[in-house]
């Protein structure tokens, strides 16, 4: 159980600053995901962090110990750093049973520890086979017992997932969380996929430009990101208008309850985020009262994505309030027809940007 | 598990080059600097040597009448042999690849097997049953039999890669089949046909045997004669720096054209298998070409050596003798396939692992032998050692090395092939579990290049033990190899007593022209289950 810390981590390439300055805390025991679109730079965090590239400053510490900051530099092999590259990478010419106990020394090996390791993945059966027959699926497994079996103070995944297919993705997700979460080992997992980070790890890091933008609990940047872009990239969003005023945002949905103040109260006017699954719709009956603000504001469905599961409406806010374009998530069977008048109202706090 | 495609850009400077490593891959620097070293040690005492006998010599030297004609000869029979490789291997490679051949399997390792029978065997083949066959067309004819499978196996290779859903799109758009081969599938296999004629041009630019057997004159039979008969090493080292400059020439006309129309490769799942065209009313005629061609490049060479040595076993056989030729050809072959190999390895770990432009340097210099003809090698080496090493002159060492340098190319195309599968994602991934690189290197990559290492070490030993020039020149004074006994004997129309010489040399080089068209045709067959 140790504490990875990173702090202003610069790394480039010929003409590129890949990374410029990360800082990054990761619990002992927790699994934090680093997310960020591809090309962000996160698979080079974690090579400097597993020691296949020098830091060109700053510094990567794991319990104390220093790993690299410009002058000691850590060997990889010295770090005790279990690294889980994309896809894998198991040694070709050898049996699972042989990668799983390669970094075992040769007493280690020959004892029942490669087999409780097997046992652990749930892959036993497969320990003679060669990588070349195994599934995706199955070589994940070998790679992270593999990784798994020198007790690393921390482990590094880099895309577990990407290379699966939809629905084994989720299993073998689960399957590894239960795994991690049983070992209780320091795990940073890097991924492009915003569902994966939010719903897997403890904390989540936002690596954009080669900075850490924010990094938080999955609900805290979901409900408080850092600015609009972060908030479309973890889900859809409404920005609204709004006027603050004491708590709250005044806007076209009504006064909504703040979560914040806007910094220090200074601002009068600003926007607000609004997730489409704070918005309730309901049908608007024809003329029977006028159009009350208290109800909501009236609308029309233009365009309905159905996922089984829910759907998404797109409705038009109707004159004379106007305004954008809103996003309202609902329960699958309340998709309604193109062309339907509704009221829409909006639930719970909302954040300011 | 799909291909690791390499991450690093090329860097620009040293700095970078190196930055993620904490030093040098020392190692790996000094091996590379060895072998492009030895490498242009040759080239360098050619020049130095022509230097010596004053620039005012050599020019007299090579403006001389007999060097024109000798152009003329060199350039005609090139051109000749180039135009009807081409045209024989693409044409066997589409009928074998493309339609519903029958025994298509057959045909498939009938046509690539000639390039197991060494060029002077072939020629001592035809002129051993007909004695009249001299000059440009036999040497046309027996040059062209012995090398168009350097076209086929290239051409045939890309054929069957080829993606049919580009033909399709073509004919789909209104050209009629004649018209969609000649705009899309040629275009296609270009760069196959080219490098195919490149290989052939060079193999005609380094020939000696078979054209002094059918009594050719071109430029290497020159230098030779002048060099070994004459000895007259100027003139030998400044018609050298001519074949130099005409192999180059080709090396450069080849990336002019080829740069032109690269081929476009589809992504592996995209690609889709041609159905095979029915011959028709053409299939007798069409086998009877293919059986002509197969006739003529293996089963005159193949049986004239039958015949011989049905004819040679009634005289003495003196088998001590091939024994011990064939002993000596074992030894420096194999000291030549592990010496090429080892310096293949720096170069190709440079090349992949640490690219910038020196190490890119490094690489080209070393595929830099392809353009050398092995007289030319073995006349710098020989300039070297008489001026500087005598003690290496005419040693098995001095041979040795002269088969490295001239064989190193197939070594690093070998080596460099495993290399590019051996991803460095698994080296780090074995540091990461906790060993360090010396043992990473025997447990990881070693074991992951050892096919390559195989297949480098078998290359360059079966190239070695079939060399035929530079072993005139080089091979140690009163020790006999298969290669300098065959011709000794062959020299003297001995040829009952030369043919199990040949024949052996015939076995050793057999095996990887079968086993390389055996994967080819697997390989495809295997595409096609998937």
């Amino acid at each position: 159980m140790s504490r990875l810390s990173v702090s202003d981590l610069w790394k480039g390439y010929a003409s590129t600053e890949v990374l410029q300055g990360v800082d990054l805390e990761v619990h002992a025991g927790s699994l934090t995901a680093v997310l960020g679109l591809s090309g962000c730079g996160k698979t080079t965090l974690l090579r400097v962090i597993a020691g296949f590239e020098r830091a060109e400053r700053g510094s990567v510490s794991l319990a104390d110990r220093t790993l690299d900051d410009g002058r000691t530099y850590v060997p990889p092999e010295k770090r005790c750093v279990g690294y889980v590259p994309q896809e894998g990478a198991l040694f070709p010419h050898l049996t699972v049973e042989a990668n799983v106990g390669f970094g075992l020394s040769r007493r280690e090996r020959r004892g029942d520890a490669v087999a409780e390791l097997l046992e652990m993945v749930g892959i036993a059966p497969l320990a003679r086979r060669l990588p070349h027959e195994l599934s995706g699926g199955e070589r994940q497994r070998v790679a992270l017992a593999r990784a798994l079996a020198r007790r690393p103070h921390a482990l590094l995944l880099d895309e577990p997932f990407s290379s699966l297919d939809a629905s084994l993705r989720t299993r073998v997700r689960e399957e590894v969380h239960a795994l991690l979460r049983e070992q209780g080992v320091t795990t940073v997992l890097v991924t492009h996929d915003q569902e994966e980070a939010l719903s897997l790890a403890d904390t989540v890091a936002v690596l954009r430009d080669g900075r850490i933008i924010q990094q938080g609990a999955p609900a805290e940047l979901y409900e408080r990101p850092a600015d609009q872009r972060l908030a479309r990239f973890l889900g859809a969003v409404n920005v609204i208008d709004a006027e603050f005023e004491d708590g709250t945002a005044r806007t076209t949905l009504g006064a909504l309850e703040l979560r914040d103040d806007p910094a220090s109260g200074g601002a009068a006017a600003g926007v607000v985020m609004v997730r489409p699954e704070q918005l309730d719709v309901r049908l608007r009956e024809e003329g029977a009262h006028g159009e009350s603000s208290a109800a909501g504001l009236g609308g029309r469905v233009e365009r309905c994505r159905y996922y089984g599961h829910d759907a998404l409406l797109h409705i038009r806010p109707e004159e004379p309030s106007g305004g954008e374009m809103l996003l309202a998530r609902v329960h699958g069977e309340q998709a309604l027809p193109v062309g339907t008048r509704v009221t829409v109202a909006a639930r719970g706090p909302v954040t300011p940007l | 598990m799909s291909t690791f495609a390499p991450t690093a850009p090329i860097a620009s400077g040293w700095t970078r080059a190196w930055s993620g490593r904490r030093r040098w891959p020392l190692v790996s620097v000094a091996g590379g600097a060895i072998a492009a070293a030895l490498v242009l040690l040759p080239l360098a005492f050619l020049i130095i040597q022509a230097q010596r006998s004053g620039w005012g010599e050599v020019q007299r030297l090579l403006l001389r009448h007999s060097v024109a004609v000798l152009l003329w000869n060199t350039v005609r029979l090139t051109l000749a042999c180039t135009v009807l490789c081409a045209v024989l291997g693409v044409g066997a490679a589409w009928c074998v690849e493309r339609t519903a051949l029958p025994a298509r399997r057959l045909w498939a390792v009938a046509l690539v097997l000639p390039l197991g029978i060494p060029d002077f065997v072939v020629g001592f083949g035809w002129v051993s049953i007909d004695p009249g066959l001299h000059g440009y067309l036999a040497a046309v004819m027996i040059m062209t039999l012995a090398l168009y499978p350097l076209v086929y196996l290239p051409v045939a290779s890309a054929l069957a890669n080829l993606d049919a859903g580009l033909e399709e799109a073509a004919r789909s758009l209104g050209l009629g089949p004649w018209q969609a081969f000649r705009k899309v599938t040629l275009r296609q296999i270009s760069p196959a046909v080219l490098g195919g004629c490149l290989l052939v041009t060079l193999a005609l630019l380094a020939e000696y045997g078979a054209f002094e057997i059918v009594q050719y004159r071109t430029f290497t039979v020159e230098i030779f004669t002048e060099f070994k008969l004459g000895f007259d090493t100027a003139a030998a080292c400044a018609l050298s720096l001519v074949l130099v400059l005409l192999s180059v020439a080709a090396l450069g006309g080849e990336l002019a054209l080829a740069g032109r129309g690269r081929a476009w490769r589809a992504g592996p799942g995209a690609r889709r298998i041609a159905p095979r065209i029915a011959l028709g009313r053409l299939s007798a005629p069409v086998l009877a070409g293919l059986s002509a061609l197969g006739g003529l490049a293996l089963g005159v060479p193949l049986g004239a050596l039958v015949y011989w040595m049905l004819r040679g076993s009634s005289t003495t056989l003196p088998s001590a003798s091939i024994l011990a030729a064939a002993g000596h050809t074992a030894e420096y072959s194999a000291g030549a396939a592990v010496l090429s190999t080892v310096l293949a390895v720096p170069v190709s770990a440079l090349a992949i692992r640490h690219r910038n432009r020196v190490t890119v340097l490094i690489e080209r210099l070393a595929y830099l032998p392809m353009a050398l003809p092995g007289l030319v090698i073995a006349l710098g080496l020989v300039a070297f050692s008489v001026r500087y090493a005598f003690a290496l002159y005419q040693s098995a060492l001095e041979l040795i090395v002269a088969y490295s340098i001239l064989f190193l190319p197939l070594a690093v195309v070998g080596v460099r092939s495993a290399m590019g599968q051996a991803s460095p994602r698994l080296e780090e991934v074995g540091r990461s579990l906790g060993c360090r690189p010396a043992t990473v290197w025997r447990r990881v990559t070693l074991p992951l290049i050892a096919p390559g290492l195989g297949a480098a070490f078998a290359l360059v030993f079966i190239s070695s033990a079939t060399e035929l020039t530079a072993t005139l020149l080089l091979h140690p004074t009163g020790v006999n190899t298969l290669a300098t006994q065959f011709w000794a004997y062959t020299s003297e129309l001995s040829y009952g007593a030369a043919a199990p010489y040949a024949a052996l040399m015939v076995a050793i080089s057999a095996i990887p022209a079968y086993v390389i068209s055996r994967r080819m045709t697997t390989l495809a067959r295997g595409e096609r289950a998937r």
